[in-house]
């Protein structure tokens, strides 16, 4: 099955029509095997630049597994992955390395250098790309996702939604491309997962790809009232179109 | 050489950044420090060891090698006349450089570790012996041998080659025995520190997880351990290395009535050569935990 898929840019009143050589994350005849089964089977989409979809799914669909084939944490065992036009299978180390940084990837349990400031956890994306992190920039950045008061804070004292929005901040410093985040509102309270959502939804405007699994429906139905979001099933291994039925 | 200037490069400008994103503390810490430490300490009593095996061997070898022995058997009515003959075939023997006959006293001081202090040598039936000192061509042995028979039958030279040779060789092991045992103390402290690196990516995996998906390449998050490993090893070495040498010279220095182990220890510059332990601990630290390091990375993810 493939799925041609289209996205917005700008302030979401444009809407552009995927083609072939400008897709950010490109699935061709995809399937992954964990060695007890086919998880996915003959995935084949294109996620347009500054396309925003939702991916859902039962739990164990296989929607962590794609959003890591997404940013080539694991590799097709059948089919093609391209990331921003270049096969993962044919990148080294390094080159995944570099491709990651063009895409911020958010987790339901996000990650961090517990040892290490807020800020410098934010700022860790540039510190590996040897990158000075401007100072005025952060504490913009830190403003914009509200945690600008804890940037001396470690992270084991953060809340849940702090961490989500500390992870967020630490996926959009370098500016990345494309934005995946897996569940990013599953340990958060309804009011925490709408601003959440809501600095997605300014990324997107800001022609960021975003691309966010979740089973949260009432999510999904806040975001397209608010941005021409693409809803993504995984069913039966493979990923169709979601219709009217959300 | 290019990977060689790599290498030197990532040692000496390793990213102070990298260094900080992996945890200070950690079990790991201490058995680096430890091990570089104690590894170093032991490997400055065998530099000392092999050093004092050497300066035996070069000893024994040029001493003994240079001296030689003749030892007659007369009738004692005839002593007098053999010692007589063999001085004047020496005194024109080419190669020999003095001669002389030992002393009563002489011969009853080598004697009295055997027979005590009071052993009447001049009554008693014991070879008497010359001693001879060769130039630094030498002398014809096998020559010297053949004239000896001929003009003083009793008189046997001993060129000292027969004890000798094995004595050089023992020294010569011992020496050898020195440097294998530095081998084999950089070799093991090189295991100790590739399972303490390979302990502490294995702990910080969730580091590893972070930086690999903020897009740090494999050789960012290597320098970060390298960096954290190689001081440590540097540091645990110094102090090992100045913990040895202040052992060294504590031990009793060498005198005239001593023996081997009494001249256990450096020497002139050769107090320079325990102070390039630490930075050679501190490169095996470097080559073991990039070596683990890496292969770990790519076990990992």
């Amino acid at each position: 099955m493939r799925i041609e898929s289209g996205g917005v840019l700008g302030n979401g009143v444009r809407h552009v029509r995927a083609s072939e050589g400008c897709a950010v994350i490109a699935f061709d005849n995809v399937a992954y095997n964990y060695g007890g089964g086919e998880l996915l089977s003959e995935i084949s989409l294109r996620l347009a630049p500054g396309s925003f979809h939702f991916l859902t799914g039962p739990s164990g669909a296989g929607k962590t597994t794609f959003l890591k084939l997404c940013y080539a944490e694991l590799l097709p065992t059948a089919g093609r992955v391209a990331l921003f036009d270049r096969d993962v299978r044919g990148l080294s180390r390094d080159d995944i390395a570099h491709t990651r940084r063009r895409i911020g990837v958010v987790h339901q349990d996000c990650q961090f250098l517990d040892h290490l400031p807020l800020a410098t956890n934010v700022t860790l994306p540039l510190t590996v790309s040897n990158r000075e992190p401007d100072v005025r920039d952060l504490t913009d950045l830190l403003q914009w996702v509200g945690l600008a008061d804890l940037a001396d804070a470690l992270p084991p004292s953060l809340s849940g939604g702090e961490r989500q929005r500390a992870a967020l901040a630490r996926a959009v410093i370098m500016s990345p491309d494309v934005i995946l985040a897996d569940e990013p509102t599953g340990n958060l309270d309804w009011e925490m997962s709408l601003r959440l959502l809501t600095l997605l939804v300014e990324l997107n405007r800001m022609g960021k790809t975003i691309l966010v699994a979740t089973h949260d429906l009432n999510l999904i139905r806040q975001a397209k009232a608010q941005v021409a979001a693409r809803v993504l099933r995984i069913r039966n291994r493979r990923i169709q179109l979601a219709g009217a039925d959300l | 050489m290019t990977r060689f200037r790599t290498l030197l490069s990532d040692l000496m400008h390793a990213d102070r950044h990298a260094d900080r994103v992996v945890p200070p503390t950690g079990h790991t810490a201490w058995l680096t420090l430890f091990t570089a430490g104690a590894m170093t300490f032991l490997a400055v009593f065998a530099l000392a060891l092999s050093l004092a095996s050497g300066r035996l061997a070069d000893r024994w070898a040029d001493a003994l090698a240079r001296t030689a022995t003749i030892r007659i058997a007369a009738p004692p009515d005839q002593m007098e006349v053999q010692i007589r003959a063999v001085l004047d075939v020496l005194a024109t023997t080419p190669g020999v450089a003095s001669a002389r006959a030992l002393t009563d006293d002489e011969q009853r001081a080598l004697l009295e570790p055997w027979f005590g202090p009071d052993l009447p040598v001049e009554s008693l039936p014991v070879p008497r012996l010359v001693e001879l000192i060769e130039e630094d061509d030498g002398y014809d042995a096998e020559g010297l041998r053949q004239r000896l028979a001929a003009e003083a039958p009793g008189a046997v030279l001993d060129d000292h080659t027969r004890w000798r040779r094995p004595l050089v060789i023992a020294a010569g092991r011992l020496r050898l025995l020195g440097w294998a045992s530095i081998l084999l103390i950089g070799g093991t402290m090189a295991a100790m520190i590739t399972l303490a690196a390979n302990a502490s990516l294995a702990a910080n995996a969730q580091v590893i997880k972070v930086l690999r998906l903020v897009g740090a390449r494999d050789a960012y998050i290597v320098r970060a351990f390298v960096r954290r490993f190689t001081l440590r090893a540097l540091a645990g070495a110094a102090a090992g290395a100045l913990a040895g040498m202040i052992g060294v010279a504590l031990l009793p220095s060498a005198d005239a009535a001593g023996g081997f182990l009494t001249g256990l220890g450096f020497t002139g510059a050769g107090w320079l050569l325990p102070l390039l332990l630490p930075p050679l601990a501190a490169l095996v630290a470097f080559l073991a935990t990039r070596t683990a390091a890496f292969r770990k990375l790519k076990e990992l993810t």
